[in-house]
């Protein structure tokens, strides 16, 4: 059954912009998403707006829908009240491009910093031989879509911008985490560098990012405090301290 | 205006899908500097959205499986229209791709011996597909997205900068492939974010731009699927083989409808899911054809037992090929028997526990239970046929992935044809990409360096420019989301799942009549980030997709695969020795017939003579394939 909704779309780019009320058809449902494509169908050709899958699987709608960080493609219409507005804003730990599209180009450079899978050199293509219980734990981080909500509630970024270079944030947490939990891979240390170049110190386990994640992901848990606690053990722990120290063993595996 | 900004590489990929990846791999380890182009952000392209697996007879599951098995299947699946060759190469390479994959990473599900572990699925006679639970696309696209990162902090190591040899440029769209002296010289286009023009010298492009879906009003396309590759080529000079045949998925959703044609995995099926009507009958039992009598069961109890014992029972009819169960389900809601939304159902609910099936299906499970509020282990699921996939597409040389008829120019992945002939098996599109992608880099890395740079004219540059800023100077004209709009109308209802000559006669001037006003399309607002903008250019792409295809499927009199006439019901052997060759002579689409290559005798020789007798005339038997 078709009703009117109130709509509150934030227009605009990086000088200046405002929120816009407009009023919209909605039907048996439509999530937030198919309601901003009637917008920009009939009231706003030029409204931007990224978009791919509309099935969760892509991650690209990633929007702020009453100010939660949100797949608009997985968010019902229906979950707001009759008489309730819908505000969309753009995800707001990112630059503004224009409207409801920003510029998420800080995720794309800390991939870039994260080093990469390391295959054995021994192992030939095919060989290679693994249970499915220790492929699971790394699968569950390469669940995620990168939507990149995760990186925009993260409060050590979103209104600090000045943490953004030293912070890779939970995606690229999860991203380590799968990479030193992966049963192949043979690059040492990455918990290591997770702590002390990537910012995992930084984190303080606030678990916001595991609530947006819509994938549910526990990021938190299983990736994050994962790696923490390890650091923790090697860094404190007198007898290993004084192994890596006189170099007899490894600091952190 | 501000100065043109211009790029200049060895190879230009446009796509950065699972083909255009694996080409950009392949191309830059061949030592060329590579472009990447995607539409939308990196690792968002349609790949992402393939559920079920990547099929390769790698034989963890059941060692029968050979290269041989796997031919014999997709030659089956595609009613022998494919191109054999294409097919050879295809069934051969795809354990050596899927293995590859692992080197880079990736993480499929494991047998109990560890290997790698397959499932099954329609038209493969044994368990296939690789695959990671129900997200397959997303790890074959994250791998391949991770491996470009490796490639450039190798190349970090070494040179200035990480981007230096091989770099992605992100919402970007191309409207055109240059070319200079009948070679390509590179392609123009301009930046989503800005709206500013950009040229990309470079004597080889690589088209692997994916599929056409959004042409169609019921899609489990998103919106990049707007033939952007097809219309490329065909401008450029390039042809389009076999346009008539899309597959038309069985199982889409259909309710609510704003998920309509969001796709439900065949894996659903794969793991013990069964049709039924509103009457409850197991249907597909009624729609078995006689080509395919011996090796599907014919009654309940069979094809229950199948799940436990594959070697001593027929497999279940709801995996006959997509087309085959795509038409019963349209049958059986046509005939009044369908469920309240015009669907039928589908259960998985009753054969696997709530726990397997959250393990194996999790995406399907989360999909209906967020977006139509249905629990799929405890109940069914409302499907229907969906617009999924073109098999028409680009004609290439097999071995390369070159565009006949275009120097510098290839194609792979979905944008390509003659693979899967007149119908497409599931899980043989992600080995196609990984395949093909890999060729088409190789192929593209030979061309270079027998051929050198072709440098881009002044005038071919005005003239893509002058195209980019017309709409913005006519006020007042048509809109480009109504047209789009009524363009999926005339392909859904007269080019769509079932077709007839009247209606494809319909369709065709309808088109025209879109195309006639859709050069007269204007857009409000600016340059910066604007859909309106964007979508006239995807339109004019679309248009010439949606007239390749039904100019093709007006001249086809017979039904084979993804191509059903109402007024043509039966395949003709006949008609499979035909190709239909699409090109454009710069107003409209031409359509012609063309031979299609013949079985060489040691992959004639593969099949049991009577069952090339089903597709074959008896000339071609009694000539046993070509010497």
């Amino acid at each position: 059954m078709a009703r009117m909704i109130n709509l509150r779309i934030w227009r605009g780019d990086s000088t200046d912009g405002a929120l816009q009320d407009v009023v919209v058809e909605a039907n048996e449902g439509e999530v937030v998403l198919d309601v901003i494509h009637r917008v920009q169908a009939t009231q706003m050709g030029d409204l931007a707006v990224r978009w791919n899958c509309k099935a969760g699987k892509c991650g690209s709608c990633s929007m702020e829908i009453n100010g939660k960080p949100r797949l608009a493609c997985m968010t019902q219409v229906a979950a707001y009240g009759d008489e309730e507005t819908i505000t969309v804003t753009p995800l707001r730990a990112f630059p503004i491009i224009k409207d409801l599209v920003t510029d998420v180009s800080f995720n794309y450079k800390k991939a870039m910093e994260i080093p990469a899978y390391a295959h054995p050199d021994d192992l030939a293509p095919g060989d290679a031989r693994m249970g499915q219980i220790d492929v699971e734990r790394s699968q569950e981080f390469r669940k995620c879509i990168e939507c990149f909500l995760c990186q925009d509630v993260c409060h050590v970024v979103r209104d600090h911008e000045e943490n953004k270079k030293s912070f890779a944030g939970p995606r690229f947490f999860i991203r380590i985490a799968e990479l030193d939990m992966h049963p192949l891979d043979t690059l040492k240390n990455r918990k290591k560098t997770a702590q002390e170049e990537h910012g995992l110190g930084m984190c303080n386990i606030t678990k916001c990012c595991t609530e947006v994640c819509p994938e549910h992901i526990s990021i938190t848990d299983n990736a994050i405090i994962a790696m923490k606690e390890r650091v923790v053990d090697i860094k404190y722990d007198p007898v290993r301290w004084l192994g890596s120290k006189i170099g007899k063993r490894e600091g952190i595996v | 205006m501000s100065e043109l900004e211009r790029h200049s590489y060895d190879v230009l990929v446009i796509g950065a899908g699972g083909a255009g990846l694996r080409a950009a791999v392949e191309a830059r380890e061949a030592g060329l500097r590579v472009a990447i182009i995607c539409k939308s952000l990196f690792g968002k392209a349609h790949t992402v959205m393939a559920e079920g697996g990547a099929a390769a007879s790698m034989g963890n599951v059941n060692d029968n499986d050979n290269w041989m098995v796997h031919f014999r299947d997709t030659m089956r699946g595609g009613k022998f229209l494919n191109h054999y060759r294409m097919a050879e190469l295809h069934a051969k390479e795809a354990p050596d791709r899927i293995w590859e994959l692992e080197t880079w990473g990736a993480l499929f599900d494991r047998t109990k011996e560890g290997k790698i572990s397959q499932r099954n699925f329609g038209g493969h006679e044994y368990p296939r597909l690789a695959h990671v639970g129900d997200r397959t696309g997303l790890e074959l696209i994250r791998t391949m997205q991770q491996k470009i990162v490796a490639l450039q902090q190798k190349d970090g190591a070494q040179y200035a900068s990480m981007e230096s040899n091989i770099k992605v440029f992100a919402e970007l769209t191309i409207t055109d492939i240059l070319k200079e002296n009948g070679k390509v010289s590179g392609a123009y286009g301009y930046w989503r974010e800005t709206g500013a023009e950009v040229l990309f010298g470079a004597p080889t492009v690589i088209i692997a731009t994916g599929g056409v879906g959004k042409t169609f009003k019921v899609t489990s396309n998103s919106w990049e699927g707007t033939g952007d590759g097809h219309a490329l080529a065909l401008k450029a000079g390039a042809n389009l083989v076999d346009m008539e045949f899309l597959q038309f998925h069985p199982t889409g959703m259909v309710w609510p409808p704003s998920v309509r044609g969001i796709l439900v995995t065949e894996s659903v099926r794969g793991e013990g899911g069964v049709l039924t009507n509103s009457l409850g009958e197991r249907f597909m039992f009624k729609y078995i054809p006689d080509v395919f009598k011996s090796i599907y069961a014919d009654n309940e109890a069979e094809a229950d037992r199948w799940y436990e014992d594959q070697d001593n029972n027929r497999r279940p009819p709801e995996l006959l090929p997509r087309d085959e169960v795509a038409r019963a389900i349209n049958t059986e809601v046509k005939a009044g028997r369908g469920s309240e939304h015009g669907g039928v159902f589908l259960d998985v609910s009753k054969r696997l526990s709530a726990e397997v099936i959250k393990k194996r299906l999790p995406s399907m499970w989360h999909q209906f239970f967020e977006l139509a509020g249905v629990d799929i282990t405890k109940e069914p699921m409302e499907v229907g046929p969906t617009c999924h996939y073109i098999m028409g597409g680009v004609e290439v040389e097999p071995d390369t992935a070159a565009a006949i008829g275009v120097p510098g120019l290839f194609a792979a992945g979905e944008v390509a044809g003659g693979m899967h002939g007149s119908n497409r098996l599931g899980g043989n599109s992600l080995t196609d990409l990984l395949v093909f992608g890999r060729r088409a880099g190789i192929g593209a890395a030979h061309y270079v360096k027998n051929n050198g740079k072709n440098p881009v004219s002044d005038a071919a540059i005005e003239a893509a420019a002058q195209k980019i800023q017309a709409p913005f100077d006519r006020a007042g004209g048509e809109n480009s989301y109504a047209l789009h709009a009524e363009l999926q109308e005339v392909a859904h209802s007269l080019v769509g799942i079932i077709r007839t000559a009247s209606e494809l006669e319909d369709a065709i001037t309808k088109i025209a009549d879109i195309r006639k006003r859709s050069a007269n399309v204007s857009v409000s607002g600016g340059r910066k980030f604007n859909p309106g903008f964007h979508l006239a250019f995807d339109l004019d792409n679309m248009l010439l997709v949606a007239e390749s295809t039904a100019k093709s499927a007006l001249q086809r009199q017979e039904s084979r695969g993804g191509h059903t006439r109402d007024d043509f019901p039966g395949m003709s052997n006949k008609w499979r020795q035909i190709n239909h060759i699409a090109s454009f002579n710069g107003t409209q689409v031409n359509v012609r017939g063309q031979a299609l290559p013949v079985l060489p005798k040691e992959l004639f020789d593969l099949f049991d003579v009577h069952e090339l007798e089903k597709y074959m005339t008896p000339e071609e038997i009694t000539k046993g394939g070509s010497i």
